[in-house]
């Protein structure tokens, strides 16, 4: 057996320093490695390409897409590239993107706790607030690359099939294909900055749980109930406290001009909340005691 | 029951569960807090009192007529505090109930508020006169005595109250007139009304008087219905007012421009003597002019002057009081050109003046929130200055707003104001042309009117004549006149003006010209459904004849994109209007001039929205500073760490000092531990389940925080996240890997988790030790427990490092295993090294470790060299052929003690006398010895803990 090596600076081991463990590099891998990751990664590939095919069977003469000046996102979806984008972000916004985003922020603490592997981390040591911070990061990373993915999957494939066409909407004029993808990238990014709220939670139950699925689960539930709360009118100016309140107010981007009154509005929001959710996250586990 | 226990229980239980507590707190708070919110009390604050009153009135003053008012009186008015007032007049075809929530609002903010029914409708006496000086103004006079003879309300002089008069429309139009009649009214503020109400209805867009006007015949139809007989109106229509979504009377707050509830809603009592079926509650002369224009389409001399003698077109001069108009540019019926011709009358007077436009209106009801809260506003601050007294002079900024879109959450339409600091009037400040195209078209007159191009539907709101965009021109009845795409977008403001030419072998026609915004897609727009209709008279028979006519087309506040084309439409028809009955075809071609639009500089109204942006701005910076302070605060919270080394415990790998640790429930796991693992040593902490072995060892890996005593590690104190846990290898409470990974890659994670040197991992001599072979490619998922166990082994091993922690290591392995790893873990505390090794099984522990610490009950019962604890205890078990004959023999034996221990067997303490000597007096004494067994120390420690108890101390 080699003899083991000499002692670095505050009693550390020779090359350990606690800002340099548990890379970014290194989480991201974990995370890549897992099933999990790539499914919803693949299923954020498929499914533009599902609703393609989807499209396909159009038999025409039946336009009875519901009524509502939004139905006409669906009438316009295979209008052209941006407008296919636009409609796949539209159906997956209310509840794909949150689960994807709750798992990939739900998950990634409290499955470790389960896997028994959290404490072994712990005591490498990976500092409590690094590895939260790795692991919250990762996560957003991993989110935000759902996102680009569904995006540019249904972007490229729509504007294959579809062509590179003005961005229609019946809420405001045509725009042209460039400010049309200029306005795509600004819905992306409200959608980005509301989902923060389902990763501050998701995060906030993960630290809390050893049981991913109590996580992922509990971060959707308690969104689909804030939704479901926001359709109660009677609750009057106490919806605005909702986190879903403005979780649609993208389509504001859409209009001319652009609205960005809620959009602000729901930017205050989900940055609040997120904030709030994870500084407790933070706050609790950088106190609890780790049994698992 | 009345004994302490219970207390002391709930003591504990709450003083052990502090987090628990203050969780219910919050829980409790909440709730009681949404409780509260959800039964507070409705905003008071002021007392009404209704009263059916009798005024008299008429040209001579002598006819009396009931009145039903109600009087908002703020709950400070008295003698001693005067109020200003509020005159609060409706809307056609409602009631005092329909402006109630704004009588509400406004006696809020401080004002005895009068609201009535006015006469001809609901529980009021009389007949409708249309604002008529001598009935409906001179009843508002009689109110205003009333007021000034109340002791609460404040006077100017005596029988001169301090008085605002706001209305909507029916009401608007009778506070121009009021406050032209009588000099006590102090300000007013009347929205979307009239200045001239035989041109309202019978307009001419080339500037012919009323009686060459077209008749507006859809409004007028429906302002008859509802002045009718109470509930007799045209089916629906009251329902279509009510269910107006900007238009309800009780959702638009304080004083909202409203056109009235619309006809019959009120509570109907058909007076006694409504005689008259066609006339219903019409004052006869108001109804035979009504019919005779409805018959005609045409207007006769008498009926202008009787619809002029409401308008307060005439008496503008006479209006002393400041005044606000407010107009909206959703309205067909009374469109923006009314308040410029108020506006531009009332100031020739040298009367303040202040002009607003909205998107609501007759067509629009109270329109986007922003707007009815601009308009809220507004009037508020016209009220309290020149009424109250309160707040500078409002100045004469001219607002307006523009329809932006659609709100995306609240599904309604979104306004953007402007402002501007002089009133333009509808003219604009800058005129833009634009050159239109187009040949000359015929164009044919439908036989009475039918089919009849569809313009607006009154009462539709804005959302549909903005949305259906084509506003069904009907083909052979219409021409166009279109432009070229629009180079850059133009923001019109005013009445665009367009000259026409038309042909006619009847040598006249009523047209209609409409402008519309067409989109690069060919969907038209006609701006709030707003038409120009014109009645040329004296036409040649071709075109070429014909000489143009200047057309001013209805005041629109629009933007017209870029792209975007205008098209002037010429019509013969149009649903709202009465055209001519007889066929007929014209020809219609543009004139010489192009299309002119007004447009103002106006600069956007900074709204809330500007206020949430800075909030925005303010949020991100908050968070980014409480980051750069959390992130300061731990760097001098963790440079404050004490990094000193221990010098007693310098090179000693762990010395654990008085640890006790006690959970959150109040169990103690660990009471007092001590012990030192020194170079060398192989070490084995020695225990029954839950002895509190495993809470030692989370506490060393920086799992658990400790309640007291310290740790230290070569003489550094361990804390969670101590950088010396880095020369700790560790397996505690079983083995953690990433299931989805083989055996090597998770070694291979793990130590990239570490972030250290690759090198200094030596995976071949850990792989060495987990001996799995080419399992190691397996993921960890399907390993068998021994496997896995090895591997984590293999993986605390990785590093080499200095303190080696391993908790029941042997848990899994078959016994060659179990053999091998002895020798691993002799061999690894060498050079420096040491090893800390937990274990319930004795032999284990005494075979593999060269120190033993015993530990029960979260105390250390025993510890020291394994050979000296191992090493032969002066008790030796004794299996004889009669015990009692034995007992007695070594009884008898110096020193010799009996232990009242041993089954079957006895356990003697031979305290120095030697046990041949011992089996030679059994024997001598004729007892049969079987057995002769040293007993070990560790043994007897570790058997008199187990013995005495090993259940029931719980998992520690």
């Amino acid at each position: 057996m080699a003899q083991s090596s000499s002692v670095g600076p505050v009693g550390a081991a020779v090359g350990y320093r606690p800002s340099a463990t548990l890379p970014f590099r290194a989480e991201f891998r974990r995370q890549a490695s897992r099933r999990r990751t790539q499914l919803a990664l693949g299923f954020m590939v498929l499914l533009p390409l599902i609703i393609l095919i989807a499209f396909q069977f159009d038999s025409g003469g039946d336009d009875d897409n519901g009524r509502g000046e939004f139905a006409s996102l669906v009438d316009l979806a295979t209008s052209g590239g941006l407008n296919f984008t636009l409609f796949s972000i539209f159906v997956s916004s209310s509840f794909l993107l949150v689960v994807v985003v709750a798992l990939f922020c739900g998950d990634t603490v409290a499955s470790e706790a389960s896997w028994g592997s959290l404490r072994y981390l712990l005591a490498v040591p990976v500092p409590r607030a690094r590895l939260l911070t790795v692991k919250l990061v990762v996560a957003l990373v991993y989110s935000a690359l759902a996102l680009v993915l569904l995006a540019g999957t249904a972007l490229l494939a729509g504007t294959l099939r579809y062509g590179w066409s003005p961005l229609r909407s019946q809420v405001a004029a045509e725009l042209a294909p460039g400010e049309g993808l200029v306005r795509l990238l600004a819905v992306l990014g409200y959608l980005a900055v509301i989902l923060l709220v389902v990763a501050g939670l998701a995060f906030l139950l993960s630290v809390t749980t050893d049981a991913a699925l109590g996580a992922v689960g509990g971060a959707v539930l308690l969104w689909i109930l804030s939704s479901i709360l926001d359709q109660i009118t009677a609750l009057g100016g106490l919806r605005a406290f909702l986190p879903t309140h403005y979780s649609s107010a993208w389509l504001g981007l859409l209009s001319t001009p652009v609205q960005t009154d809620d959009v602000v509005r729901g930017a205050i929001s989900a940055i609040a909340y997120a904030t709030l959710f994870w500084g407790l996250a933070f706050w609790r586990f950088t106190r609890k005691d780790v049994t698992s | 029951m009345r004994s302490p226990l219970p207390v002391a229980r709930i003591r504990r239980a709450l003083a052990g569960r502090p987090r628990r507590l203050v969780a219910a707190v919050v829980v409790v708070v909440l709730v009681a807090a949404a409780l509260v919110w959800a039964a507070r009390p409705d905003r008071t604050g002021f007392r009404t009192e209704s009263a059916l009153v009798t005024v008299r009135s008429g040209p001579a003053g002598d006819q009396p007529v009931d009145l039903d008012t109600t009087l908002y009186l703020p709950d400070d008015a008295s003698a001693r505090h005067r109020v200003p007032a509020v005159l609060l007049a409706h809307g056609f075809g409602g009631t005092k109930e329909s402006v109630r929530s704004d009588a509400e609002d406004l006696a809020a903010r401080g004002y005895a508020v009068l609201t009535w029914t006015a006469r001809g409708f609901g529980r009021s006496g009389g007949e409708i006169h249309l604002d008529s000086p001598d009935y409906e103004v001179r009843d508002a006079e009689r109110l205003l005595d009333r007021l000034a003879a109340r002791p609460d309300i404040r006077l100017d002089a005596a029988g001169d109250p301090r008085v605002g008069v706001v209305g909507g429309s029916y009401g608007g139009g009778l506070a121009l007139l009021l406050a032209a009649q009588d000099r006590r009214v102090d300000a007013i503020v009347p929205m979307i009304t009239w200045n001239d109400l035989s041109r309202a209805f019978l307009p001419e867009s080339t500037g012919k008087g009323p009686t060459e006007g077209v008749f507006k015949k859809g409004w007028a139809g429906i302002f008859f219905g509802g002045g009718g007989n109470a509930g007799s109106g045209p089916a629906g229509l009251s329902g279509t007012a009510a269910a107006q979504p900007e238009g309800a009377p009780a959702s638009a707050g304080a004083p909202s421009p409203q056109p009235g509830a619309g006809p019959g809603t009120g509570p109907g009592r058909a007076p006694a003597g409504a005689a008259d079926p066609s006339c219903g509650r019409f004052a006869a002369d108001v109804c035979a002019a009504y019919l005779r224009i409805a018959t005609t389409g045409r207007a006769d001399g008498p009926a202008v002057d009787l619809l002029r003698r409401s308008s307060p077109a005439g008496v503008l001069d006479r209006i002393t009081a400041p005044t606000l108009l407010v107009q909206g540019e959703a309205d067909t019926l009374f469109p923006l050109t009314e308040a410029d011709a108020n506006a531009r009358g009332i100031a020739a007077a040298g009367t303040p003046v202040r002009v607003a436009w909205f998107t609501g209106g007759h067509d629009g009801g109270a329109g986007p929130t922003s707007d009815s809260d601009r308009v809220k506003f507004l009037t508020a601050q016209w009220l309290d200055h020149y009424v109250k007294g309160d707040g500078a002079a409002p100045g004469d900024s001219f607002t307006f707003s523009r329809i932006a879109g659609f709100d995306a959450l609240d599904r309604g339409l979104v306004a953007t104001g402007f402002r501007t600091a002089d009133y333009p009037g509808v003219t604009g400040q800058v005129r833009r042309e634009v050159t239109l195209a187009g040949p000359a078209q015929a164009v044919a007159n439908p036989p009475n009117g039918n089919p009849a191009a569809i313009s607006s539907v009154p009462f539709a709101g804005a959302l549909g004549s903005l949305l259906d965009g084509v506003a069904g021109d009907i083909p052979g009845q219409h021409a166009r006149f279109e432009s070229e795409p629009l180079a850059d977008p133009v923001d019109v403001v005013g009445a665009p003006t367009v000259r026409i030419r038309a042909a006619s072998a009847t040598g006249e026609a009523v047209l209609f010209v409409k402008l519309y915004d067409v989109d690069p897609q060919g969907g038209a727009t006609l701006p709030d459904g707003l038409v120009a209709p014109v009645r040329l008279t004296g036409l040649p028979r071709t075109v070429e004849e014909a000489r143009p006519v200047p057309v001013t087309l209805p005041a629109i506040v629009r933007r017209v994109e870029a792209g975007h084309r205008l098209r002037v439409v010429v019509a013969t028809s149009d649903q709202a209007y009465a055209t001519p009955a007889e066929p007929a075809v014209h020809t219609v071609a543009l004139g010489d001039g192009p299309l002119v639009l007004p447009t103002v500089d106006a600069t956007p109204i900074p709204t809330t929205a500007t206020v949430w942006r800075w909030v925005l701005a303010g949020l991100l910076a908050a968070i980014a500073v409480g980051l750069v302070v959390v992130v300061l605060v731990a760097r001098r919270r963790h440079r404050r760490q004490d990094s000193s080394i221990h010098p007693a415990y310098a090179g000693v790998p762990l010395a654990v000092r008085n640890l006790r640790k006690e959970y959150a429930d109040g169990f103690v796991a660990v009471s007092d531990v001590d012990f030192e693992v020194r170079p060398g040593q192989v070490v084995g902490l020695l225990g029954p389940n839950g002895a509190g072995k495993t809470t030692t060892l989370r506490v060393l890996m920086g799992l658990t925080q400790p309640t007291a005593g310290e740790i230290y590690v070569f003489g550094h104190r361990l804390v969670p996240g101590s950088p010396v846990l880095s020369r700790i290898g560790a397996l505690v409470e079983g083995p953690g890997f990433l299931p989805h990974l083989s055996g090597l890659e998770n070694l291979r994670a793990y130590w990239r988790a570490t972030g250290r040197p690759w090198a200094d991992a030596h995976f071949d001599e850990a792989l060495e030790i987990a001996g799995l072979g080419d399992s190691v490619h397996r993921r960890t998922k399907n390993y068998s427990h021994g496997m896995r166990q090895r591997l984590a082994i293999a993986q605390a091993m990785l590093g080499l490092p200095e303190l080696l922690v391993l908790d029941e290591p042997t848990d899994g392995l078959d016994p060659p295993q179990i053999a091998e790893m002895r020798r691993v873990l002799q061999r690894y505390a060498t050079d420096g090294r040491a090893v800390l090794v937990s274990s319930h099984l004795l032999a284990e522990v005494e075979q593999t470790c060269t120190h033993a610490v015993v530990v029960n009950k979260g105390r250390i019962v025993a510890s020291g060299p394994v050979e000296e604890i191992v090493g032969e205890s002066p008790s030796v078990l004794f299996d004889v052929s009669d015990p009692d004959a034995a007992r007695g023999v070594l009884d008898r034996l110096a020193g010799v003690r009996v232990l009242p221990d041993g089954d079957g067997g006895l356990v003697v303490d031979t305290n120095g006398t030697a046990r041949s000597e011992v089996v030679a007096e059994l024997v001598r004494a004729g007892i049969g010895v079987d057995r002769v067994v040293p007993r070990r120390r560790l043994e007897d420690a570790f058997l008199a803990l187990v013995g005495e108890n090993s259940r029931g101390s719980g998992d520690r």
